[in-house]
């Protein structure tokens, strides 16, 4: 057996389904492959339809892509909407002001990126696609972490509280200047993100609970821990630096996807040039004989979950910049289950065992490739989830031996009674 | 009239054949032995006939038909029942449900009928001559009667063959002796039985007759007392009788022993055993006798650190050592081939090659990594070296035989060079070629200087191989013999007290 056929092989159907959906776009959708360079001083002036992260709960009105016209409004818009107290526009106000000066679109190596559709994808997808690789390991093991969603809130509260802070002077790195100090926040974000992996790993690996039951606690409490950081306001902020990170262009690309990238390649010689790989593979898939191995099953399992919620500090990151606040009730909401969905399309069991990070990012590409698709075709959110999880059906029975062996059987059955015909 | 027929079964797994056209024949009322060395393609047969694997080519016929059982439950609609090695059932469950199950009685309305269920678990377990409780859960009872349960289960279906899998490999001799009279009764009532076993006594004594398969071909049915047992395994590795009279004398005892490498000083564990002196030189092989339960394996996880001691001192080449987990016992060069190969073995999902290196890494730690081709250069070593049955190292090691399991298991041991290597068990269900493979293989790793401990049920391999033997009661240790000493009858009895 050809061993690279054997190493690509779960790519197979994420790829076919992902293709299948470019298709439909190239026939369907206008102008979705359309991908033009821009002048980093055109940006403000031609928008391409920016999709929200987080579309407006159901009740209130859609906006269409073509009216959606510059993505720091969402961010205003989804703020406006859950704004109550009041306090928060006081907060908002500044930014709201001057969104055009400090747009971390105009910020660009080069001064040329490119722009449209697949681009935009790749850019809205970077948050389920970097939090993919962290699930990747946890489900390797044969665990699970549904608290992905509330720790990437808390840590965009944290960036969110310590910027807004360092912008107002009113903390020892202020001295640094604007420039460097929104590095301040960013290491404590993803600091803090780290623990609460850390937090989970210690509950599963360490006290032996049910990975569900265990990650479960935070996703509840997560964002009540948010909310006591921001202390209940949403922080909105609207420094160069943080911006640049979701909304900023290097290389032709966003800079989201450099990040993307990175992250993959990290992962990938982390779990593959060292033995993290085999080792995390081989207590998936039989802890105790691992244990019996030598392997440290435990500390394996409990490094996994400290991934995690170090990719979810870089999604909580990436959440916050794009929308320039840290809304703890919204940020990163569900996208534990895309990034759970991304890691099943991509051909990693949930049983734990084998996985494939390559796979998961494609399947993270796919969710995003659906969802952009059905923003496009203006499908309503509140019954979007439908259609996405019906090509999600779609794709794990493709993936299923056991369903292909099925309907390779109906045809043979139904050619050979055709033949005794 | 043969009841069951097989004619020219072939199965091929990716590339590998592993049935190469076996004709093969059970009578109504007869108990039949397939025998064979491990990845002979008994249980290859056997799932082709359930209907677990549809076959390559031949046929299977059954009561006079032409049969294409699609899942063992067709098998079983037509009349063939299994019982396989592992206790299929669900412990936490009633005998009653899990006899019951799938097919409930049910009362009018369509519930299901729990008084009824249990009058009929009682006439299905009366049928073997079991009376218990039908109430309990099943992991109240003993292996045996949940195996026995197994079997009643199997026969509470209209069953005219029934197929045991290695049903005794988990049974002491008295439980045995029980499933052989209940194999006996059923014979009478005119039922066929298919009888799977590695221990060659137990084919005697109960078989009318053997079929012989080798590397996926039929070699011959036999009368059993036609055929004389000696003549069974030879037929059974493919060698001459004289060839293996010959192999089995060819085992000596190492003699001279260099300096200890492994002492324990009252090691201990409350609950599990009660504090034990072990101490072994390298180039000996000490082995731990006693009954099932006594405590051997409990000395050999806390040797291994498995289970923490928590009483006593260790030392390891002279050095003070504290084995609390397997991975400092790893790093000191100690290795446990455990007993269940299943559970505490092999990474069923990963490659015969990860599996071999999977020790030596965990014991150089995540950074200093083998490279692809150290890792190939190592499992194609020990693939030849240990005559592991497999087109390439990079096939998954549950699609291979249990034997070949087991060599994968040593390999990974080996690959480590252990000071001290412990044994649990490691010829349970594995065939005679492979066991004299491995006895032969820790004779000569005695003799490079590697100290073993060596693990048995079978009190004859403990007596030839062993230079030294702890005896165990209890989980207690009572007593030890050295050299001259250890004979069958010594050690039996210090079992028995």
């Amino acid at each position: 057996m050809n061993k690279t056929s054997n190493r690509f092989r779960h790519l197979v159907w994420p790829l076919v389904s992902l293709a299948l959906l470019l298709l439909f776009n190239a026939f369907f959708t206008d102008n979705f492959f359309k991908i033009e360079i821009k002048k980093q001083d055109s940006a403000q002036t031609v928008q391409a339809p920016a999709v929200p992260d987080n579309p407006p709960a159901p009740g209130t009105s859609w906006i269409t892509p073509e009216n959606y016209e510059n993505s720091s409004d969402s961010a205003e818009a989804a703020a406006k909407t859950v704004d109550q107290a009041g306090q928060a526009a006081q907060a908002a106000a500044e930014p709201q002001q001057a969104p055009e000066k400090n747009d971390g679109k105009g910020v660009s190596i080069f001064g040329y990126y490119l722009y449209g559709t697949p681009i935009d994808i790749l850019n809205q997808g970077a948050k389920v696609m970097v939090l993919a690789i962290g699930m990747t390991l946890v489900i390797a093991t044969g665990g699970i972490d549904i608290s992905v969603g509330a720790v990437m809130a808390i840590a965009g509260a944290i960036a969110a509280l310590l910027i807004s802070m360092l912008d107002a002077g009113s903390f020892p790195g202020a001295s640094m200047g604007p420039a460097i100090y929104w590095i301040i926040p960013v290491v404590a974000a993803l600091v803090l993100a780290t623990l609460a992996g850390f937090w989970n790993g210690m509950l599963v690996a360490g006290f032996g609970i049910q990975p569900m039951v265990a990650t479960l606690v935070l996703m509840v409490a997560g964002r009540g821990v948010a909310q006591l950081i921001t202390d209940g306001q949403i922080i909105t902020f609207d420094n160069p630096g943080l911006v640049f990170l979701c909304n900023g262009h290097a290389l032709f690309l966003p800079f989201s996807v450099w990040i993307v990238v990175t992250m993959y390649v990290v992962a990938g010689l982390l779990t593959r040039k060292t033995a993290l790989g085999l080792f995390i593979e081989s207590v998936g898939n039989n802890e105790r004989a691992s244990r019996y191995a030598g392997i440290e099953a435990r500390r394996i399992k409990w490094l996994t979950y400290v991934i995690c919620g170090f990719c979810a500090g870089v999604a909580g990151l990436l959440a916050a910049s794009n929308i320039k606040c840290a809304d703890s009730n919204n940020a990163g909401l569900y996208l534990e289950l895309d990034a759970i969905l991304a890691t099943v399309i991509g051909g990693t069991s949930m049983a734990g065992g084998r996985f494939f990070l390559s796979g998961s990012l494609v399947g993270a590409i796919l969710i995003q490739t659906l969802t952009t698709t059905m923003y496009m075709k203006n499908v309503s959110p509140a019954i979007v989830a439908v259609p996405k999880a019906m090509v999600v059906i779609i794709v794990c029975l493709l993936q299923s031996p056991v369903f292909r062996a099925k309907v390779l059987s109906i045809f043979a059955s139904k050619a050979a009674k055709g033949g005794v015909q | 009239m043969d009841l069951l027929q097989t004619k020219g079964i072939e199965k091929q797994f990716l590339g590998v054949k592993a049935l190469k056209g076996v004709d093969f024949s059970v009578k109504a009322g007869e108990i039949h032995a397939l025998m064979g060395e491990n990845g002979a393609g008994k249980s290859t047969l056997i799932k082709i006939i359930t209907g677990v694997y549809p076959a390559s080519a031949g046929s299977v016929y059954f009561n006079g038909k032409e049969c294409k059982f699609r899942s063992p439950l067709d098998a079983e609609h037509a009349g063939i029942s299994t019982v396989y090695q592992e206790v299929n059932l669900l412990p936490d469950l009633s005998v009653a449900e899990n006899i019951c199950i799938g097919r409930e009685p049910r009362t009018k309305l369509g519930f299901i009928d729990k008084k009824e269920r249990k009058v009929q678990a009682r006439k299905a377990l009366a049928r073997l001559d079991i009376d218990i409780n039908v109430g309990e859960n099943l992991s109240s009872y003993s292996i045996a009667i949940q195996q026995l349960v197994a079997i009643a289960r199997a026969l509470d279906v209209d069953c005219k063959l029934l197929i045991l899998d290695e049903p005794t490999s988990s049974l002491d001799e008295n439980e045995v002796k029980e499933l052989f009279k209940v194999m006996k009764k059923l014979r009478e009532e005119g039922m066929a039985i298919i009888f799977i076993t590695h221990f060659l006594d137990q084919v005697y004594e109960v078989s009318d007759r053997i079929t012989i398969l080798r590397d996926g071909q039929l070699v011959g049915s036999y009368d059993a007392k036609d055929l004389p047992r000696i003549e069974m395994v030879a037929k059974m590795i493919g060698k001459t009788p004289e060839q293996i009279n010959e192999m089995q004398a060819g085992i000596v005892k190492n003699a001279k022993f260099g300096d200890t490498v492994y002492e324990a000083k009252g090691i201990g564990r409350v609950g599990t055993v009660s504090p034990v002196d072990v101490s072994i030189r390298a180039g000996e092989q000490l082995g731990l006798a006693g009954l099932l339960g006594s405590g051997r394996s409990e000395v050999a996880q806390i040797i291994f650190g498995v289970d923490p001691h928590d009483s006593g001192t260790m030392t390891m080449c002279g050095k003070p050592v504290n084995f609390n987990s397997p991975q400092k016992a790893v790093k000191a060069k100690v290795a446990l081939i455990a007993e269940d190969r299943k559970v505490t073995g092999i990474i069923p999902d990963l490659t015969i090659r990860e599996n071999i290196v999977l020790a030596l890494q965990a014991s150089k730690g995540i950074w200093k990594t083998m490279t692809l081709k150290q890792q190939e250069e190592m499992a194609e070593k020990y693939i030849k070296l240990l005559r592991i049955k497999t087109p390439s190292g990079e096939q998954l090691i549950k699609h291979l035989s249990g034997g070949n399991q087991q060599k994968v298991l040593i390999a990974r041991w080996l690959a480590t060079s252990p000071k001290l290597l412990i044994l649990d068990e490691p010829t349970r269900g594995i065939d005679v070629g492979a066991k004299a493979e491995i006895e032969a293989l820790t004779q000569q790793l005695c003799g490079e200087g590697m100290a073993v401990i060596f693990i048995s049920s079978e009190l004859e391999e403990v007596v030839r191989d062993c230079d030294r033997v702890i005896v165990l009661r209890d989980r207690k240790k009572v007593g030890e013999i050295a050299g001259s000493d250890i004979s069958l009858k010594n050690v039996m009895k210090l079992i028995a007290g």
